[in-house]
């Protein structure tokens, strides 16, 4: 085994899982790769029924899938019965065993190894206390509030010491606040405990904040894997930058081309810089990407992106301006409210958009 | 009180009126012909039997109430024991027992069967079980009797094997009483139970397995203790009318392999002791009474653990 | 494709159990069928196809009695029953608890509590008394008998029809204004119709298949089909009686399917 398969945890090889058959064959994945590290936290984000959870359930061994090959520190688990893999899930819903205490609960697993009593009782301590619910141990499920179900299932799927957990939308059902507070929990008992996570989630934020690297996955395909900075900053498709904060896109076609970046002009005809994707020279047609916070309201003039200011939306820390701009496209900047009186742009007015260095980002695909 | 008030209290007050009048008819025809009857009967278990049947009227005594578990020594009078209904007390307790646990074992596995095929097809299977549910129940006694007896099908398909040399004497046997309440008793138990099983969250077995659970913990330590509720409902829909089953002994146990109901039979028949019969008879519906209760605790209890 | 996959839902032997579950149902139900078509006398020796015993049975005059007397005593008593249950269903849903509902819930469904056996021989002793003292000993004991045990079966599904109704429907008829009797007539009893005719058929197979309660209430002469057979019973049968029971399964079965469609159709 070579150095690098070693410091893998978990590695997915072209898995497919296709449901039905003919007329009402689904693909719910198709030919994913993905090289999970030792020790990340990994999210998978995505859409509803962009294949993350399918994708979460084959690791864990509730459906199986239909080509390809998942390889747990090497060795494929794909026949294997979730009990003989040492992979735990916290369930969206929990599933928390109603018929058992929270002390019952988090012991099962170990019971199940067939543990010593006093190993099982020493984890069981040590499990209540990593999720700060040594007070609730002998209560029933039912009886406890819905964020403490939560650390019960967490402490529940962390007693057997699994070599990777998966976390499926945990946190979905939690209101916001506490959302945020177990977001932070989740992060200390992963630093604690030094286990894999693989975290499925709808949420870009919570992504973002808690990953070491995300993959963004649509239509039962990864579309980009990187940190949480990479894939804002350099989306490597039309989707990820739609789907990951918000994007203004543009048409142009690529003039000249440097070392870093490209020299392109839009169809209303104004020339710009724009960074260059990773690994990929392109030219002729483009579609470049610019964050509206990498842009600013200013005056019109030949080299800025001119237009006339449709909506002017104010949201407390920043305000959206939404330009429609003469090409006709809509254009959004955010511009965060400082303390200095500013300009007040009416409605109607003609402004234009000014783009930062490096604003703009040429998209690898086109689609 | 205001005038509206006072309005809405008299409306009130109407309708509760008029709901009493609109249910008298029903009520009224069960009190004359279920609940009444069963009054008469308890005040009839307190009488002196009458020579030819019936009571006489008017006349009270403990005799009806005692034999039902002692009786007088025809040789010198002292009391002890009645034998022949302990043993038919406990015939029907054991029987009835024993059918729960029958249909419990092949209704519990099918229940699961059924409740874990896909959508379209479960209706299929349940529409199958509730065919013989709808079924006369002597049609199906007779059924049983034509397959248990001497020459009948299992008796031939046993010799034809060459298991057996002669025919088992089966019709007539507490064996044949069990094949035929386990038999007619089948679909009460199953109904329930795949009602449970089907409400079942089975997110909650992906759980168990992830923790590392093999299929007979799964079964044991996450559906079983579950479904519960299924079970304790089914064993009770199965034991009560098993424990006051009448026409399978008759047909199928015959008359050395009487049950409480054809016990109840006899005093109202051949025995002229209908003391003693309406004895039997509310002895028997507080045993069901007795079962009931704790179904309905059992009931209440996991109702409230589950809220 | 993969195929060596771990299905969550399976248990090892449960299709087995099944099989042998649903055979174990059917075998003797068929074996009865079969041999109603049984050319000879016997109920074990096949001796070809023969609809002899239908006949046989078509042309016994106490079969015919006894049928005719079993449908007649289902019509009347699930009548009754269904129209009784209808009002009582509609004086016990849809209102705050009032003082002595729950006291109508026990009283109607008392008849599912007690063993047959049990309420058979307390009518028997009133029954028998009234019969002294009246001296009318008509079909109007077990019509009564009859109905008394299907008024729970009428009124559990007319119930629960009335309570998954939607009142607002009823206040729209009356903002509409209709009556009180013009909303019960035109909103109300169309609705509830499905649970009606459930309750009835419930009731109406509930009676026909009833055997301890008659064989009890009944005076001479008044056998139904049931306690016809019941008496065959204790003698050497002919497939006459598979071919009434045959007959008798048919019936049962057509009307559970009309009552399985109906209550699809609902759903």
């Amino acid at each position: 085994m070579s150095a690098e398969q070693r410091q893998r945890a978990i590695e997915i090889r072209g898995v497919s899982r296709i449901y039905g058959e003919g007329e009402h064959r689904v693909t719910a994945l198709s030919g994913v790769n993905l090289a999970i590290a030792e020790n990340e936290f990994f999210t998978l984000l995505g859409p509803s029924g962009c294949g993350k959870t399918t994708l979460l359930r084959l690791i864990a061994g509730f459906d199986f899938p239909t080509d390809g090959e998942i390889l747990l520190h090497g060795e494929d688990i794909a026949p294997l019965p979730p009990f003989k893999r040492h992979v735990n899930t916290v369930f969206q819903s929990y599933a928390l065993f109603p018929h058992m205490t929270v002390a019952e609960n988090i012991s099962f697993g170990l019971q199940m190894l067939g543990r010593p009593k006093d190993e099982i009782k020493t984890r069981l301590d040590e499990m209540l206390e990593l999720v700060h619910m040594t007070a609730m141990r002998n209560r029933q499920v039912n009886q406890i509030s819905g964020g403490q179900q939560q650390r019960v299932a967490l402490a529940r799927a962390l007693a057997p010491k699994p070599q990777v957990l998966l976390l499926d939308e945990p946190l979905s059902a939690l209101d916001y606040k506490l959302r945020k507070e177990m977001q932070v929990e989740l992060k200390r008992v992963q630093a604690e405990t030094g286990i894999t996570f693989i975290f499925v989630t709808h949420d870009q934020e919570e992504a973002l904040t808690m990953s070491d690297r995300i993959a963004v996955m649509s239509n039962g395909e990864v579309r980009q894997v990187g940190t949480a900075r990479e894939i804002y900053d350099q989306p490597s498709d039309r989707f990820v930058a739609d789907f990951i904060g918000e994007s203004n896109f543009l048409e142009g076609e690529v003039t000249t081309v440097s070392e870093t970046s490209a020299r392109v002009k839009l169809s209303s005809g104004v020339e710009i810089d724009a960074s260059l994707p990773a690994g990929k020279t392109p030219s002729g047609k483009v579609t470049v990407v610019i964050r509206p916070e990498h842009a600013s309201v200013g005056e019109p003039g030949p080299d800025h992106l001119n237009g006339t200011l449709e909506e002017a939306a104010y949201f407390g820390t920043d305000t959206h301006f939404h330009i429609r701009l003469d090409s006709g496209d809509l254009f959004t900047v955010r511009e965060q409210n400082v303390r200095s009186v500013r300009d007040q742009h009416r409605k109607g007015e003609r402004i234009a958009a000014h783009l930062g260095p490096s604003a703009a980002q040429i998209l690898k695909d086109r689609s | 009180m205001s005038g509206a008030q006072k309005a809405a209290r008299a409306a009130e007050s109407r309708d509760i009126r008029n709901r009493w009048l609109l249910s008298a008819p029903a009520l009224l025809i069960v009190i004359v012909a279920a609940v009444g009857p069963l009054f008469v009967m308890l005040l009839y278990s307190f009488m002196v039997k009458g020579d030819y049947g019936d009571v006489k009227f008017g006349q009270f005594s403990l005799d009806g109430w005692s034999s039902v578990l002692f009786q007088r020594d025809i040789f010198d009078d002292t009391l002890g024991l009645a034998d022949a209904h302990l043993a038919i007390i406990w015939r029907s307790i054991k029987l009835s027992f024993l059918t729960t646990l029958f249909t419990a074992i092949l209704g519990f596995p099918t229940a699961y069967f059924i409740a874990t095929r896909p959508a379209k097809t479960r209706e299929i299977w349940v529409f199958l079980v509730t065919i013989p549910f709808w079924t006369n129940l002597l049609i199906r006694t007779f059924a049983m009797q034509q397959v248990i007896r001497n020459e009948g099908l299992l008796n031939n398909a046993l010799v034809w094997l060459g298991i057996i040399d002669s025919p088992l004497q089966i019709m007539y046997t507490d064996t044949a009483n069990l094949l035929g309440m386990t038999y007619v008793y089948l679909p009460l138990m199953v109904l329930p139970l795949y009602a449970s099983i089907e409400k079942l969250d089975f997110r909650l077995v992906e759980a168990g397995y992830d923790l590392y659970a093999n299929r007979l913990q799964v079964l044991r330590r996450i559906v079983l203790p579950l479904v519960s509720p299924g079970i304790v409902a089914g064993s009770i829909l199965v034991f009560i009318p098993s424990l006051g089953a009448y026409v399978i002994p008759r047909v199928l146990g015959g008359g050395k392999n009487m049950m409480l109901g054809n016990l109840i039979e006899l005093q109202f028949g051949a025995g002229r002791n209908w003391p003693l019969g309406a004895a039997i008879s509310i002895t028997l519906m507080a045993l069901v009474m007795i079962a009931l209760l704790i179904y309905v605790r059992n009931a209440a209890r996991s109702g409230a653990g589950h809220a | 494709m993969r195929k060596n996959h771990f299905d969550l839902r399976a248990q090892p032997g449960f299709g087995l159990i099944t099989l042998f579950t649903f055979f174990a149902l059917y075998l003797p139900i068929a074996a009865l069928v079969v041999y109603a078509f049984n050319a000879s006398e016997s109920l074990s020796v096949w001796g070809g196809f023969s609809t002899r015993w239908f006949v046989s049975a078509w042309n016994n005059d106490a079969v015919q009695d006894a049928s005719i007397r079993s449908i007649v005593i289902a019509l009347w008593a699930s009548t009754l029953a269904t129209l009784t249950a209808t009002m009582a269903a509609l004086a016990t849903t849809r209102t705050r608890p009032y003082r002595g509902l729950t006291f109508k819930y026990a009283l109607i469904n008392q008849p599912l509590m007690v063993p047959e056996i049990v309420t058979a021989v307390a009518l028997l002793i009133v029954f028998s008394r009234i019969k002294v003292w009246t001296g009318y000993s008509g079909l109007g004991y077990l019509v009564l008998a009859h109905t008394a045990f299907c008024i729970p079966f009428a009124y559990l599904p007319i119930r629960a029809r009335l309570e998954g109704m939607d009142l607002t429907l009823e206040r729209a008829a009356a903002d509409l204004y209709a009556t009180p009797w013009q909303t019960f007539r035109r909103v109300t009893l169309p609705l509830l119709r499905p649970g009606i005719i459930a309750g009835f058929m419930l009731s109406f197979v509930i009676s026909l298949d009833d055997v301890v309660i008659t064989e009890f209430v009944k005076s001479g002469g008044q056998d139904t089909l049931p306690t016809y057979m019941l008496g065959q019973l204790r003698r050497e049968t002919t497939p006459e009686i598979n071919a009434i029971a045959t007959v008798f399964l048919a019936l049962s079965v057509v009307l559970v399917m009309i009552f399985f469609f109906i209550n699809r159709k609902r759903e």
